[in-house]
């Protein structure tokens, strides 16, 4: 089949998103399979040693495939000037779909994970309320709970792209400080209402129970809208990297507001104005005034495959895939342009997306074996749009790193080469 | 719960479901009561406004033995740190082209220098210093940043009266949709 008779829907190879599921499947009209694919003459199939032996028998605690094991967290080398601080990040490069399992979702950690033992735990709601309460875990899992699916973004994820070069870096090095789960929980709400909020009461003055006692200040409205008390993620408890036995959950908000290790909630007037409200997890604009408290994430996307570091070994057809979230809403339209965003072609995004969830998206493209520049561009159910990198920067300048939420550059170059680049 | 504080809370349940209180919130009331003055040695969260401090004191002068004993290795001798994480002393908002941000240039309120040592610092040892220790030692901090002076008594009074440089930095954004 010729070139001309894929359809192409933006320059430089990108094919309509329509043909993503047909790519290489008999009877999709002009889209015939054997030339897409090519067929090898020579390749006789045998049936595998796998099918002529039992296999490994059940078991009570799953793993992986053993060739999957070179997918892991990205975690910095441990810093005795810094004991049990740092992050590790996704895989972003190698994970598909929209929820990321528990073991390879992002972490970062002030003074490491505590070892804490569910039964000796405690939350105290007290402050401005009608009631000081303490409640166990026991206590806790009696509650009516729901289940939502969010993503969790630190707030420094992608910060590096605010310096002045682009960095020699791969989705994970670069973006990978972002994942998506199932959480299940109890609404703060309820349990705010149990202690009977005081009508003084502005903030809520969150706190954990790692060797940081990490704390963060969340006015009281927010507080009671969507914000959970995470006990489960994606089906089994909260592990330990994520706040066990139990975290705050405040969707669509900069990660290191959901508490992990939730101790405490201290209703107050004022805001307790922490360390890492202040000095930390603060945007200095270019006029040298800093916005305090600038929670909700942006509205971006990142194509994760072909993505930074990988290598196109052929021309033909690649799926350019990748995720797109909004702090503010759902994810409505991805596009991805394949030359550096002078023409855009619209993405395949599941239909069902849920609020401040991840949104997985695909478009088929055809590589030629040329230079191109892979970008994608979200848009929101607020209408909000991912901006370039340019234009954020300009704006917010560069004082402050966090909120990065620009458009990704990757190009290929003709040996298939991919890099991040500042386009 | 003592049987006495039960028969209590049962009878506020009831009361509450006469005047109206929604039924079902009432039915979930699973927490136990506590008592502020149960949280003393729990609450660590010490504001702006005064509220949250503990009795003790001291001066720079106290707080320059402790920092050289507990933070230097970290923080550097002079609080220049080593890294740009922990460096605690200098930078200026206005002249630099990038401002070197830190607890003398950046940070609006002295009562966060309190809370967070008190919650968080020595990084390999925290909350080890008694509240007698950390005013000293953030006295030091204040006082290498030139805010205070080193014969300063600081204490529960005193700190809520240091004014910071950069204390009207910071536009609070928790609104913005
Ligand atoms: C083992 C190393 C270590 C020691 C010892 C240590 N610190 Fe720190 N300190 C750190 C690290 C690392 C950070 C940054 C933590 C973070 O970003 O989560 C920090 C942060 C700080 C900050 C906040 C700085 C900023 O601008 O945000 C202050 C203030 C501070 N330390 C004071 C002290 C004092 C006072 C002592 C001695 C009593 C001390 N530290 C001892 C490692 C240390």
């Amino acid at each position: 089949m010729s070139k001309q008779e894929l359809d192409k829907v933006a320059a430089n190879g990108l094919i309509n998103r329509r043909h993503l599921l047909g790519l290489g499947l008999a009877g999709m009209g002009t889209v015939a399979s054997t030339s897409l694919l090519g067929a090898d003459a020579g390749l006789n199939l045998e049936i595998p040693g796998w099918s002529k032996q039992p296999g490994a028998n059940a078991s009570g605690y799953g793993s992986r495939s053993r060739f999957t094991d070179d997918m892991q967290r990205m975690a910095g080398n441990p810093n005795p000037l810094y004991p049990g601080g740092g992050a590790s990040r996704s895989p972003l490069h190698q994970l598909h779909g929209s929820i990321t399992p528990n073991s390879l979702h992002f972490e970062r950690h002030h003074a490491g994970i505590p070892d804490i033992d569910p039964a000796q735990h405690k939350l105290v709601i007290h402050g401005l309320v009608r009631q000081p309460l303490v409640f166990s875990y026991e206590d806790l899992l009696r509650y009516p709970m729901v289940s939502k699916i969010y993503f969790l973004e630190c707030s420094g994820n992608s910060g590096s792209l605010f310096g002045p070069n682009a960095a020699d870096g791969s989705a994970q090095s670069l973006h990978g400080l972002v994942s998506g789960a199932e959480w299940t929980g109890i609404p703060l709400s309820t349990l705010l209402d149990e202690a009977g909020v005081d009508p003084d009461a502005r903030w809520i003055n969150a706190v954990g129970a790692d060797a940081a006692s990490m704390g963060r200040s969340i006015p009281l409205n927010r507080a009671m809208d969507d914000v959970m008390l995470a006990l489960f993620q994606n089906g089994e408890p909260v592990r330990p990297g994520q706040g066990y036995p139990m975290r705050l959950f405040v969707p669509g908000c900069e990660g290191n507001i959901s508490v992990k290790w939730l101790t405490q909630i201290k209703l107050t007037k004022e805001p307790t104005h922490f360390r890492d409200e202040t000095s930390k997890y603060t945007d200095t604009r270019l006029d040298r005034k800093s916005l305090q408290f600038t929670f909700p994430m942006g509205t971006k996307s990142v194509i994760t495959a072909p993505s930074g570091q990988m290598k196109l070994e052929r021309q033909g057809i690649y799926q350019v895939t990748g995720i797109a979230w909004s702090g503010r809403g759902s994810i409505r339209r991805v596009e991805v342009s394949a030359d550096g965003g002078r023409t855009w072609a619209d993405a395949m995004i599941d239909s069902h997306q849920s609020e401040k969830a991840l949104a997985r998206f695909r478009i088929p493209w055809e590589w030629s074996g040329g230079d191109a520049v892979l970008q994608s561009r979200a848009t929101d159910s607020q209408g909000n749009v991912q901006p370039t990198r340019t234009s954020l920067v300009n704006e917010k300048g560069n004082i402050s790193t966090y909120h990065f939420h620009g458009i990704q550059s990757w190009a290929v170059n003709t040996a298939g080469d991919i890099a991040n680049v500042y386009a | 719960m003592s049987t006495l504080k039960k028969l209590v809370t049962t009878a506020a349940v009831s009361i509450s479901l006469v005047i109206g209180i929604s039924a079902a919130v009432q039915a979930q009331s699973l927490g136990t009561p506590v008592d502020e003055s149960q949280l003393k040695n729990f609450d660590l969260i010490a504001q702006a406004d005064g509220s949250g401090y503990p009795d003790g004191g001291g001066t720079a002068i106290q707080g320059k033995a402790i920092f050289e004993r507990r933070c230097v290795a970290c923080h550097g001798m002079n609080g220049e740190g080593t890294s740009a994480n922990t460096r605690l002393v200098g930078g200026d908002m206005q002249s630099e082209e990038r401002p070197i941000r830190t607890v003398g240039s950046y940070w609006p309120h002295a009562s966060t220098l309190f809370d967070y040592v008190q919650r968080a610092m020595p990084a390999d040892a925290p909350k080890s210093l008694s509240s007698s220790e950390v005013y000293q030692v953030i006295a030091y901090v204040l006082n290498m940043n030139g805010i205070i002076e080193d014969s300063l008594l600081l204490n529960k009074e005193s700190l809520m009266q240091v004014e910071m440089p950069n204390k009207d930095g910071f536009i609070d954004s928790s609104q913005a949709l």
